[in-house]
């Protein structure tokens, strides 16, 4: 049996329904992301774990044991808050020390685990210091020694980030992320941010409105998104409408251009229509000898993105994106040309609703 | 020398730094010339008068008499008596006004109750005097609304068991009426002000909700209930139209001492007034002194 299940949870409120039939089993030691916009239910799962909200259906059964019914105060869960929730009448090490000291733990357990916490963090110079005397970035690094501190059996973030500025965000998950290999601790990260999500996660559960729309690893969330949801909220993607031509081939037409998909087509027939997907960097600069799925496309317009230059080309009635690298040697069309262009069939994803 | 001529033969050339140009002068320190003079005029004026008064005779020659005067058994009483009902329903009122705000805020009551309980509780705390007394006589007096009923429907004699509106502890409750929806009033806010999170943060940890409120909650509100309470005390100790009203001068206040003293009946002696105010002064800055201290020390974690 899988460390933390989540089984057949639903949440409903009374104005709406927060989460539907969300089922998801994880891993000892996994790093697991729910991703997903403003309001589509993961804030509400996470809370759910830490006993903050009851489920409305199902359990929650953690190495074991069904802790559905538990208070937050008894399911020995590590939570960090977006917005820190240090205690501000106390100092780091007094917050570090504080779920210590409600356990009643010796003095001095509790000093040496505090120093012990101070040192993952990198603030041994700081146990003396109050929570208002510290950056965003150092009060979220004492927010996870204090969660870290109980030795907690799941670690729970809440968007621990989104109150940070772009650079310290990016080394603090960098740091997250090393903090929970080394003490191989199960943690459960909520973000909206689809970087965040790819880059520190073993697998991710993509939700929307209430629901679980695709669990898997970040390399196959980015590419290969089983929904449209998916390939829309996660990175940049063209979608278009297209014809299923030949289902057993994997063929379909776009604007009369033949496009092949590794897709599976064959529960569609003949005429069907189909929502196709390309990642602009999927679309290159044809290659001598290249022949499948070779499209034309006028160029609307260039846009420098620093390592990549992104090309606007109309393709029919459909615009598409197409990223290629930036380098010096790089020749490209102007405004206004028809440029050939291709990709691989498995780049032609078909979407299901 | 030659570094200078350096400087000096460059200079020519340079462009010329940017002179240092002072700021125009700012007026807008005349925006709170209202508040001063209001200040001048009926704060420190007044207080400056009752200070030399209280050091003059009838005739206007400097005299210590009227400060010896205070430290006479009924005046010393007097105080006493004041301190002690202001102490009392500072207390009970900050301790009541304190969960009734709490409730009002985490007992998730409908917008326009809750609106409704702070625009009750704005004109109850104004609410004194006069009126006041007299609302209590009505209701809480020997032959008052409550007591009868309470005697009559339920054979409960207020008055049998102890209790009498014209005493300390009658006082005490009137006094109750206007300071409960002021401590409402003033602690609404810092309630307010404590985060979700902090509670589910202590939560988390293991804590129990009265561990939070131990370890967390209560030292965060500190500075705000000691603020609130001496706001209370001091509400309570320069009361007078309504302890007058109400015990026709039974109970040795200052206040009514003072009106007795100024207003010229029997016991008429401006300048005694005069000393008996400075003394209220002198109590209040000492009851502030020992609430700066308390605040600083429960605000050790915003000083340092």
């Amino acid at each position: 049996m899988s460390f933390l299940v989540l089984e057949d949870i639903s949440k409903v409120f009374p104005t709406a329904v927060g989460v539907e039939k969300f089922d998801l089993s994880v891993e000892r030691g996994e790093f697991i992301s729910f991703l997903g916009p403003s309001g589509c239910g993961k804030t509400t799962t996470l809370r759910m774990v830490a006993g903050f909200e009851s489920p409305t259906t199902g359990k929650i059964i953690l190495d074991g044991v069904d802790i559905t019914d538990r208070p937050p105060n008894q399911r020995n869960v590590g939570m960090v808050f977006q917005s820190y929730a240090l205690f501000p009448n106390m100092t780091v090490a007094q917050n570090i020390g504080f779920g210590l000291k409600i356990r009643k733990e010796p003095e001095s357990a509790i000093k040496q685990r505090v120093a012990e916490m101070l040192a993952l963090i990198h603030l041994e110079q700081k146990g003396n210091s109050f929570p208002h005397q510290l950056s965003g970035g150092q009060q979220q690094r004492v927010a996870l020694a204090r969660a870290l501190a109980i030795r907690p059996q799941v670690l729970l973030l809440d968007e621990p980030l989104s109150a940070l500025d772009a650079k310290i965000r990016v080394s603090l998950r960098a740091e997250i992320r090393a903090i929970q290999r080394q003490l191989g601790i199960t943690a459960i990260y909520v973000t909206h941010d689809q970087e965040e999500a790819l880059s520190i996660s073993d697998r991710i559960v993509v939700m929307h409105e209430g629901k679980i729309e695709q669990v898997g690893t970040p390399f196959e969330i980015y590419n290969f998104p089983t929904t449209r949801f998916v390939a829309n909220f996660v990175g940049s993607l063209n979608t278009a409408e297209a014809e299923v031509v030949d289902p057993q081939g994997g063929i379909v037409a776009l604007h009369g251009i033949r496009l092949v998909s590794t897709s599976d087509l064959k529960e569609k027939r003949k005429g069907d229509k189909v929502m196709i997907a390309i990642r602009p960097e999927r679309i290159g600069f044809i290659a001598e000898g290249e022949k499948e799925n070779v499209f034309e496309g006028r160029v609307e317009n260039i846009t420098f993105l620093g390592s990549v230059v992104r090309l606007q080309l109309r393709v029919g009635e459909t615009i598409f994106n197409m990223d290629t690298f930036n380098r010096p040697s790089l020749q490209l069309p102007g405004n206004g040309d028809t440029i050939r262009v291709t990709c691989s069939s498995k780049a032609v994803l078909v979407l299901s609703e | 020398m030659s570094s200078n001529a350096r400087i000096v033969a460059s200079g020519g050339n340079r462009p010329k730094p940017p002179s240092l140009r002072k700021s125009p002068p700012s007026f807008a320190w005349l925006g709170v010339l209202p508040f001063l003079l209001f200040v001048v005029l009926f704060l420190f004026l007044p207080s400056l008068s009752l200070f030399v008064g209280g050091f003059q005779d009838a005739k206007g020659n400097f005299t210590l008499e009227n400060i010896r005067g205070l430290f006479t058994p009924f005046i010393l009483n007097a105080y006493w008596v004041t301190i002690k009902i202001s102490l009392a329903t500072a207390l009970m009122g900050g301790i009541v006004g304190f969960f009734l705000a709490y409730a009002l805020v985490a007992g998730g009551v409908p917008n326009w109750v809750r609106s409704s309980l702070m625009t009750f509780c704005g004109v109850a705390s104004n609410f004194a005097g006069v009126p006041l007394a007299q609302a209590f006589i009505f209701t809480l007096g020997r032959v008052g609304l409550l007591t009868v009923f309470l005697r009559e429907a339920l054979h409960i004699d207020l008055y049998e068991q102890g209790f009498n509106l014209y005493s300390f502890w009658g006082l005490s409750v009137t006094y109750l009426y206007f300071q409960l929806p002021l401590m409402v009033l003033i602690i609404t806010p810092p309630i307010e002000g404590l985060r979700r999170e902090w509670r589910e943060a202590a939560e988390n940890l293991g804590a129990t909700s009265s561990q939070y409120w131990w370890h967390v909650g209560v030292p965060v509100l500190m500075p705000s209930l000691l603020g609130s309470m001496i706001l209370l005390f001091g509400n309570a100790f320069g009361a007078y139209a309504t302890a007058l009203s109400l015990t026709g001068g039974l109970i040795n206040l200052v206040t009514i001492l003072i009106g007795s003293q100024i207003k010229g009946d029997v016991l008429h002696n401006p300048n005694l007034g005069y000393a008996l105010a400075f003394g209220m002064v002198v109590v209040m800055a000492v009851v502030m002194s020992i609430y700066y201290v308390l605040r600083r020390r429960s605000e050790y974690w915003l000083k340092k």
